[in-house]
């Protein structure tokens, strides 16, 4: 009651809000992505990117190709045992807030491989925020899978910061 | 049986184990002691010519032939001259999983015999670098050989699932 008369005394001037509300509104059409591609779903990524599927529509247009300047690591193909150092390595050197998009089945479960030398999804390293399967995943899920990330970006709260490092340290220095 | 065939009969004698053709491709296995001359000679001779190796790779026959000719390793070879192609085998044992390198007959060889190294533990003597490709060095095992355990895992980080 108090409130609306404050409103209303103000009239369209002045909107309230939580600060939190309006960062996550802010961060999530202004996503920076660093695209870590290694397979064949690069050339979904390219398809979901370039002009037809526009990610630029969501504010994701951008990548980084410094992890130290992105803030959206999708991982994009199958992460081998050999790569997977690298990819702890890159989402470490991110700075916060970041998050993870698996994009594809491989990065989300390790998909059609099983075998010594695929991660068995990437999130037994890494914290993912969004999974999209297919094989590969066509544009308008991936595009879905965006808005879904950004639904969570805007309902995040500040104290979720810092989420600190990988929790794997690579046994082998690189 | 086919002219390649014929002529590394008549060229290489006892050298040449066995060899057959299907559908025109033709085949001739190599006893191990000779195969650098052989491989040598099929570049070179003029009939021949064999101046592009396209592939070279390696079979583990575990537990479907006796263990002294448990591995082949298998070149693929082809002539731009004469726009013909040969498949050449090694008989290697388990006991001893070593051949002659071919990368001072062809360069191509360098990166497919570390490979090989790679996946079934196959020595190259006389490699200039025979060591993994594709594998981190940290890998224990050659996990193409059919006694690798199909379960085994071992992760450079992350649990081993």
């Amino acid at each position: 009651m108090e409130e609306q008369n404050i409103e209303a005394a103000l009239g369209d001037s002045v909107i309230l809000t939580q600060v939190d509300k309006v960062i996550g509104w802010g961060r999530k059409y202004s996503f920076f992505l660093y695209p870590f591609i290694t397979a064949c779903c690069g050339m979904e990524f390219m398809s979901a990117a370039a002009s037809r599927y526009d990610l630029d529509r969501f504010g994701a247009a951008l990548p980084r190709f410094s992890p130290r300047q992105a803030d959206l690591l999708f991982v994009v193909g199958t992460i081998s045992h050999k790569q997977a150092p690298i990819l702890n390595k890159v989402y470490n050197q991110m700075a916060e807030p970041k998050w993870v998009f698996a994009f594809g089945a491989c990065v989300c479960s390790g998909g059609m491989y099983n075998n010594y030398a695929t991660v068995q999804g990437i999130d037994t390293i890494l914290p993912v925020d969004v999974y999209v399967p297919g094989c590969p995943p066509r544009p308008e899920i991936v595009i879905d899978g965006l808005i879904k990330l950004q639904e969570l970006v805007a309902n995040e709260r500040s104290s979720k910061w810092p989420r600190g490092k990988s929790q794997y340290d690579p046994k082998v220095k690189r | 049986m086919g002219r390649l065939i014929d002529l590394c009969k008549q060229k290489l004698g006892g050298a040449v184990l066995s060899a057959h053709e299907q559908h025109g491709d033709e085949t001739v296995v190599i006893r191990k002691d000779a195969m650098l001359t052989a491989l040598r000679w099929l570049r070179d001779d003029n009939d021949t010519k064999f101046d592009f190796m396209m592939d070279l790779t390696a079979v583990d026959y575990f537990g479907t032939r006796p263990r002294d000719e448990r591995f082949e390793v298998v070149y693929h070879l082809f002539s731009l001259t004469h726009n013909h192609r040969l498949r050449v085998k090694i008989p290697v044992a388990e006991a001893d999983p070593a051949v002659e390198s071919a990368a001072t007959v062809w360069k191509a060889a360098d990166w497919f015999e570390r490979e090989v190294w790679d996946m079934y533990g196959i020595v190259f003597k006389g490699h200039p670098n025979m060591k993994r490709i594709l594998l981190y060095e940290e890998f224990e095992g050659h996990p193409l050989r059919k006694d690798y355990n199909i379960r085994k895992r071992q992760p450079l980080i992350g649990p081993e699932n």
